[in-house]
């Protein structure tokens, strides 16, 4: 009993993940004032491949998105991003890393005061040296191919949710990151629309051999892009793996949790 | 009773701690924005929008208190000063108080509540609605674009429009004088020109100046604050307002002290 306790707030030592691992999130704990989200949090998320994370609405999803953008701070246990531990870097090197990341928000989080196009220009005025033609041409091509031409003159509060949504995921990937983080991409759209964002992701991620880490909860879409799954369950990841895997998985909550049943270990 | 005793001790340590942290946070803020400010790396045409706005919408609420208050010195002192005979002197009180206390201390104040409330609550529901979160996630500082330039904007923004108060603050004098004991044009202006200095305008732009900042710094740091929703931005705003309201007048004791 002593033993644990003295463990448990034992230093954990750093152990940096290997190249072909661009995410490593080792034993991470967060709180919030006294609430405890994640706890003892482990996950890697192989490069170039899609991570889909999955888990009950509360699980501390979105959390595990701004702690490896450095949003939030880990209060133990460390983050590693392609090599750098982001845990305790300074602001200058934590905002070098962010350019190479898109973050497409669960809510969209749109610039209001922007025009759609504006949003979506927005991390290529900050990041890049291309000229107002080519930002111009870039903006357009990806509000295209997310059904949104002639958008861009608008602004966010005259599109509905689903259109803002997808807005906010044009500008997380609009300036070709290498790595893109989404959360719930898909949440309130139509089937159509659900089909295209699928498969913009595919398609980045094929194109740019980008590393993507996908919360959802829509489980169709989440086999269809998802190399690794992440299961969240109460603020620790219980299973992380191949999608096989996940899906043989002995794991009662897992099978739960894929099932959608009322029965189980789940408290409802 | 006995319970309560320990207790007093803390909370005044509690509440010097947040003094602290509040100081601590407004320097902080300060020091990161003036780094953007003085290496140039902020966009100059976001400070022209900036400083357009703020300005457009405190100037008329600034020419009605100023004017008022130009008149209502001048109406007490041309009562006094015909009376006894001092009608010389009537000029110069107006411009000498509207020019060194007035104008800056009125238009600080008016802009603390009508532009760096809209700051506070802009920037506070830019913070709920996770824009800011968004900006920071793109390795964009806040500091940088929403800071810097409204900081710069309402530095510049505060003296120019104390300048125009000076100006309706004195003239409005002018005018009651005329009405009130019909003073001769030429006897007010010589007045203003005999009692007023250049360096009472220069100093006044200068209390101008700060109050300009503390409104700015305030209502950043205030609206960067906002946490859950409309309720928190409204909280904040009038913090915000409140706050800058009361270090205008410290500051201004404080320079009329100093610089005078
Ligand atoms: N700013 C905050 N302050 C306090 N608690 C918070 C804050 N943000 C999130 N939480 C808490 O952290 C927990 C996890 O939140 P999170 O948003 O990560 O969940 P989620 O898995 O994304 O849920 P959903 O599927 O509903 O989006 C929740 O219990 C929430 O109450
Ligand atoms: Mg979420």
């Amino acid at each position: 009993m002593l033993d644990e306790h003295v463990a448990g707030h034992r230093e954990i030592v750093p152990d940096p993940p290997p190249g072909d691992i661009a995410i490593r999130l080792q034993c991470v704990e967060l709180r919030y004032g006294p609430k405890i989200v994640l706890s003892d949090c482990s996950m890697d998320c192989q490069r170039g491949e899609i991570t889909c994370v999955i888990g009950l609405s509360g699980a501390g999803k979105s959390t595990i998105l701004r702690v490896i953008n450095g949003l939030r701070h880990a209060s133990r246990g460390h983050v590693f991003v392609n090599g750098d531990e982001t845990t305790h870097l300074s602001d200058r090197k934590l905002n070098e890393i962010r350019r190479k990341m898109g973050f497409a928000f669960q809510y969209s989080a749109l610039f209001d005061s922007l025009t759609v196009g504006e949003n979506v220009a927005y991390p290529l005025w900050e990041h890049t040296e291309l000229n107002p033609t080519e930002i111009r041409e870039r903006v357009e091509k990806t509000l295209e191919t997310l059904g949104l031409e002639g958008v861009d003159k608008r602004m966010p509060s005259e599109l509905s949710g689903g259109m803002q949504k997808r807005v906010g995921f044009a500008r997380a990937v609009v300036n070709d990151p290498e790595i893109i983080l989404f959360d719930e991409p898909t949440t309130g759209l139509d089937p159509i629309m659900t089909h295209v964002i699928t498969e913009t992701i595919q398609n980045i991620q094929k194109r740019l051999k980008a590393t993507c880490v996908v919360v959802s909860h829509d489980m169709p879409s989440v086999y269809r892009v998802a190399d690794n799954i992440a299961m969240l369950f109460e603020g620790t990841i219980i299973e992380n793996g191949p999608v096989q895997q996940i899906k043989a998985s002995r794991n009662p909550i897992v099978q739960q949790f894929l099932e959608g049943s009322e029965d189980g270990p789940i408290p409802l | 009773m006995s319970s309560e005793a320990p207790a007093q001790p803390f909370q005044g340590l509690a509440s010097v701690r947040r003094f602290l942290s509040y100081t601590g946070g407004l320097t902080l803020l300060l020091g990161d924005a003036t780094r953007y400010i003085v290496s140039m790396r902020f966009r100059f045409t976001e400070v022209i929008h900036q400083a357009y706005f703020l300005g457009v919408e405190s100037a008329p609420i600034i020419i009605l208190t100023s004017g008022f208050t130009g008149m209502v010195i001048s109406l007490e002192a041309a009562a006094q000063a015909v009376a006894y005979g001092f009608s010389t002197l009537i000029g110069g009180s107006v411009a000498f108080g509207e020019l060194r206390e007035l104008g800056p201390i009125l238009t600080g104040i008016v802009f603390a509540g009508r532009a760096g409330a809209a700051v506070t609550a802009q920037l506070g529901s830019m913070v709920v609605t996770e824009q800011v979160e968004a900006l920071e996630s793109m390795g964009v500082s806040p500091a940088k674009v929403l800071v810097a330039p409204r900081l710069l904007a309402c530095v510049l923004t505060v003296p120019m429009l104390t300048i125009f108060a000076d100006i309706v603050g004195v003239t409005a004098g002018f005018l009651m004088a005329l009405i009130q004991v019909h003073l001769p044009g030429a006897i007010y202006w010589r007045s203003v020109q005999q009692t007023v200095i250049m360096s009472d305008f220069t100093k006044g732009l200068f209390k101008a100046a700060v109050f300009g900042l503390i409104v700015g710094l305030v209502a950043c740091y205030e609206g960067l604050r906002a946490r859950g929703g409309a309720e928190g931005v409204g909280k904040v705003t009038t913090h915000a307002v409140v706050t800058s309201i009361i270090l205008i007048f410290a500051f201004n004791f404080l320079l009329s002290f100093l610089i005078f």
